[in-house]
Formats: C-alpha cells, sequence, structure tokens
C-alpha cells in the first residue's frame, strides 16, 4: 500500500488537487436566469471572501501604478509639452463662446421637452445621481470583460449599478467592496442589457460574444435593420435608465449557435478598451415623479382616451363632452377627456369605417362582395371649446 | 544513454530563492491585471501561464507544477467574473505536464522552450474551454484565430521572460 502511494503520488496529488477544485466550482454553480444567462453575480459568502482578498491585494498596487502614470502624463502634459497651448486656448475661448449660445437655445428647448413630457405623462426616468470613478486594473484575461473602478460601497456604490461614460453604457457593478468595485462590461459573455433598436424600435438582449464584441441575439430575421442604426438601452432590465447609447449596429447576421435567429454585431459608443474615467449612476428618478392616488385617476383615464383612438367607435365616457371636435378630429389643447374621430375620407373605400356591408348581406362566390357606399360619417363627439374651429364636422352631421 | 541523460538532467536541478518563488508570480499576477488597462492587447498575454511553465519544468517536480499552477489560477480566477476553479483546474494539469516534460528533454534550448510554451498556450486555452463549456455549461467559442495568435504571442514572450527568469536561479 505504501509502494502505491509512493508510486504514484504525483498523480494522486493531481488528482486530489483536480478534484477539490471541481467540488469547489460545483458549489457556485447557479442555475440560468429567465435572460438565458448564467447568474454569476450572486457569488456564495466563501467566494466573495477570496475575491475580497485577492482584492485587497492587487487594488492598493493597481492604484499606485495607476496614479504613478497618470502623475508622469500629466507631468508631460502640464509642465513640458506645451507647444500650440495658446492657439488652443484661443480656438477652445471661441468653441466655448459658441457653445455657451447653442447652450441656451438647448436649455430652453431641453426646459419645453421636459414640459411636454410631464404634460404627456411620460415616466421618464433622469439621471439623477453619479459618482466618477477611475478605472484601475481588469481581470487579465479576455474570456471575462471585467474592470475595476476605485469606488465601492464606502462611496455609495451597490451592485448592479450601471457604469457609464459621456460617450454609452459601460456595464454594470458586479461585486462592491470597501474601497473598490468590480465592473461587467457589457461585452462580457455572461452579460445582458435590454436594448431598443432606435428607429425599428425592435428590442433585445444585449451580451458579449467569445470575441469580445456586444451583440443583440435572439431576434427573428428582419429586413428593416440595417447597418449604422443606433442602439439604445430599453430600461427593461431594471439596471440601466432608458434611453442611454449603447452603440451601433455593425452588421446583421444569422445565429449559427441559435438558428434561426440572428445575431446584430454593435459596434460600442464607449471606447471598451480604453476606459479611464466611467459614472456610477447612483440614484435615478422619474421626471414625473412617483405615481401618486391623483395620478391613478389620471392613468385610468388616459387609457380610456387611448381605447378611444384605437377604438372609434366607443362611446366616450364623459357624456358632457358632445359636440365636434377639432377640424381634423385631433385633441384641442383644452386639455380635456377628448375623443378622437377618424377624418372624413376624401374618397370612399372598403376601408373606410362603415362602409362594409354587414354580414348577413355578403354572398359567397360574390366577384365583388364588397362594394363601397356612401354611408354617414361616425357621430362626432365635440367639446363646447372646440366647437367654433370644427365646421367640417358640422357639415358632415348636417 | 537515454537513463544516462536523464539522471543528468535530474542532477542539474535547478532552484530558486523563496523570494523569487514568491514574487514572481505575484508580479506576474499584477502586471497581468493592471497592462491591459494600458495596452488592451496584452490581455493575448499570459503571464502566469508563463510563470507555471517555467518553474514546472525547470523545478522538475510534477507535485511542485501541480500547486504552483493551482495557486496562480486560483488567483488568477479570484479576479475574474468567473466561478474560481477554472483556471486552477487548467493551470494545474499544465504544471503537472510541464514538469513530467521537463524531466524528460533539454528546456534550456530556446526553440524548445517556445515550442513547449505554443503548445502549452494552447492547451491551457483548450482546457479552459472545456470546463466552461462542458462542464459549466457556458456559451464559450472557440476562435482559431484569436488562439493562434495567442499562442504566437505567448510563445515569443516566453523567449525573453525565460531568459530573464534565469538569471534568478541558482545551481545546485
Amino acid at each position: 500500500m505504501e509502494s502505491f502511494f509512493s508510486r504514484y503520488k504525483n498523480v494522486l496529488v493531481l488528482a486530489a488537487v483536480l478534484v477539490v477544485q471541481l467540488i469547489a466550482l460545483a458549489t457556485q454553480i447557479h442555475r440560468p436566469t429567465t435572460m438565458g444567462v448564467a447568474d454569476t453575480r450572486t457569488d456564495g459568502h466563501h467566494v466573495r471572501t477570496v475575491r475580497y482578498a485577492m482584492t485587497r491585494v492587487i487594488v492598493p498596487f493597481e492604484e499606485m501604478l495607476t496614479n504613478v502614470g497618470h502623475g508622469t502624463r500629466d507631468a508631460w502634459k502640464n509642465y513640458v509639452y506645451l507647444r500650440g497651448v495658446r492657439q488652443q486656448n484661443a480656438a477652445l475661448q471661441a468653441e466655448v463662446d459658441r457653445l455657451r449660445l447653442a447652450q441656451m437655445s438647448l436649455m430652453a428647448d431641453a426646459r419645453q421637452g421636459q414640459r411636454l413630457q410631464q404634460l404627456l405623462g411620460f415616466q421618464q426616468q433622469y439621471i439623477y445621481k453619479t459618482v466618477v470613478a477611475q478605472v484601475i486594473g481588469t481581470s487579465g484575461s479576455d474570456q471575462s470583460r471585467v474592470i475595476y473602478i476605485d469606488k465601492g460601497s464606502n462611496d455609495g456604490l451597490r451592485p448592479d449599478m450601471a457604469v457609464v461614460t459621456p460617450d454609452g453604457i459601460v456595464g454594470k457593478v458586479r461585486d462592491v467592496f470597501p474601497h473598490a468595485a468590480q465592473v461587467l462590461e457589457m461585452n462580457d459573455q455572461t452579460a445582458g442589457a435590454g436594448v431598443i433598436l432606435e428607429t425599428t424600435r425592435i428590442r433585445g438582449i444585449l451580451r458579449g460574444n467569445a470575441e469580445g464584441q456586444p451583440q443583440v441575439i435572439d431576434l427573428l430575421p428582419d429586413d428593416r435593420i440595417q447597418p449604422g442604426e443606433r442602439v439604445l438601452t430599453s430600461g427593461g432590465d431594471q439596471v440601466y435608465p432608458r434611453g442611454l447609447a449603447v452603440g451601433d449596429v455593425v452588421s446583421v447576421g444569422p445565429d449559427k449557435q441559435h438558428p434561426p435567429y440572428i445575431a446584430i454585431t454593435v459596434r460600442p459608443a464607449a471606447n471598451l478598451s480604453q476606459l479611464e474615467e466611467v459614472l456610477v449612476i447612483t440614484e435615478t428618478q422619474d421626471a414625473a415623479g412617483s405615481p401618486t392616488d391623483a395620478s391613478g385617476d389620471a392613468e385610468v383615464q388616459r387609457a380610456a382616451d387611448d381605447a378611444s383612438q384605437a377604438l372609434p367607435s366607443i362611446p366616450p365616457q364623459d357624456s358632457g363632452t358632445n359636440g365636434t371636435n377639432g377640424a381634423n378630429g385631433t385633441p384641442g389643447a383644452t386639455g380635456d377627456a377628448l375623443q378622437v374621430r377618424p377624418a372624413q375620407a376624401l374618397r370612399v373605400d372598403r376601408f373606410t369605417p362603415g362602409a362594409t356591408p354587414p354580414a348577413d348581406e355578403l354572398q359567397p362566390g360574390d366577384p365583388n362582395p364588397i362594394t363601397p357606399k356612401i354611408v354617414a360619417p361616425p357621430p362626432v363627439v365635440h367639446t363646447p371649446a372646440a366647437e367654433p374651429d370644427a365646421p367640417a364636422g358640422k357639415q358632415e352631421q348636417n | 544513454m537515454v537513463m544516462r541523460s536523464l539522471i543528468s538532467r535530474r542532477e542539474q536541478e535547478t532552484t530558486f530563492h523563496p523570494v523569487v518563488l514568491v514574487l514572481v508570480p505575484v508580479f506576474a499576477l499584477l502586471f497581468q491585471v493592471y497592462l491591459p488597462h494600458i495596452f488592451p492587447r496584452m490581455e493575448l498575454l499570459d503571464l502566469p501561464l508563463l510563470v507555471v511553465i517555467y518553474f514546472a519544468i525547470m523545478l522538475r517536480g510534477p507535485v511542485e507544477g501541480t500547486l504552483t499552477g493551482m495557486v496562480i489560477g486560483l488567483v488568477q480566477d479570484a479576479q475574474t467574473s468567473h466561478p474560481i476553479g477554472v483556471n486552477g483546474m487548467a493551470k494545474s494539469i499544465i504544471g503537472y505536464a510541464a514538469a513530467s516534460i521537463g524531466v524528460r528533454i533539454d528546456v534550456e534550448n530556446s526553440i524548445t522552450r517556445l515550442l513547449l510554451t505554443a503548445v502549452f498556450s494552447v492547451a491551457n486555452s483548450l482546457l479552459i474551454y472545456l470546463i466552461e463549456r462542458r462542464l459549466l455549461g457556458f456559451d464559450m467559442q472557440w476562435l482559431w484565430l484569436h488562439e493562434a495568435a495567442r499562442m504566437v504571442a505567448n510563445a515569443v514572450v516566453a523567449v525573453g521572460f525565460f531568459w530573464f527568469l534565469d538569471r534568478l536561479r541558482r545551481r545546485r
């Protein structure tokens, strides 16, 4: 027996090491989430302790190297390499003057846009509070797209907070330590983000592929998706606020691993390979505020309005708004619950409301089953305030 | 003849100062996580893997190679978002294999080192791929071009890196 162990000592040690690590791996595996991505964020207590210990050792070194690098670069740029700074300064001053004028105009537009959104009841989330963090290191592996930042739980960071740059999103906070945090980049294979294509409004899930390129996956082929289209966050993942830039569509091709779906390769808006500083979104707020009881009634009323737009035959709920509407049947500016009716058709055809004969008049095999006939347009509801502006509606009623 | 060659190679056992045995892996791990931040292409390199291969083939002990690979691999895992143990298992096997081969062939030759590193670089990637795809069920892909670039980068850097580490060893 003794000779067996001494003879196969090397192999036995290897086998023991592998078995121990295999068991350790088995305890860390989680079931896939609903997005189809393995949940690797929720490390167990022991794994988190190990990662924390490693971070405590490595982060100070990374911070030191980062500071030395930045110090050297700043000393060179600020004290040595000052060629052309005077001309650049003058050009920048002119640019600032121009931008100030543009800013005044844009601010007026922005205020107007916010007012309109509030009027329309949009629950648009705005980034309320951010923390600036410096990137101090990476995972060191191209199979794990992770960066380390120099802000942690002491600065208010928590897991699943969005990390962005002014150009676009970077990723989300995965693990938080007191003075540092691990950020899972959006091009990691285990990352996931809800996105929407700007023009086609197609929603999808963004995740990285083996080459570190973000891809929108699990989409059916659609000819409307073209390279160059912008990709934005959809807000559906509860991590990234809606409307942040993700990138541009580079190519659209079949997803070889999951036919018949397609995979859209996206060029990230943020330069993920050269990140210096990032913003961690620590707080967001709704433009219209949190829903209250009073706004609940408004929601019901708005839903009724939407239904009346979609189904013109539904009678209006408000009995006090009889009469004609605006000239084109569009809501007026009174702010009341206005009912929208389709405008009078210039040329009546089979698609015109009321032009289709009832089913009991149809004959099987009739080559012209639907004969357009001129009928009276559906009753138009109007508000007294809008009555003077609605001659067309009155004319048709008469 | 073969036996005499083996014996002579075992007699030429190389040792390192304990400080070197600790500091070289530590610095390799630190630079591995920092350098890609400055030079993104450095992600292709795997300095900890080179350290595992070097110490395994120079110390010529499969147990030492296995344990060195395990420790370095586990520390590497702790820096990633992946479960801890993927690199640990892969580098344990690499350390064992490198040490076993180091006894049998001349590992002082630069060409041999270059070829060995190239083979172990691909083997390391293959092991990680198999562990993550087959054991963990991750949706991993094998990219031939990428792995070829990694193999060449590791092999070329290894020649110079091993030459530097040779300066730190002491012959018994």
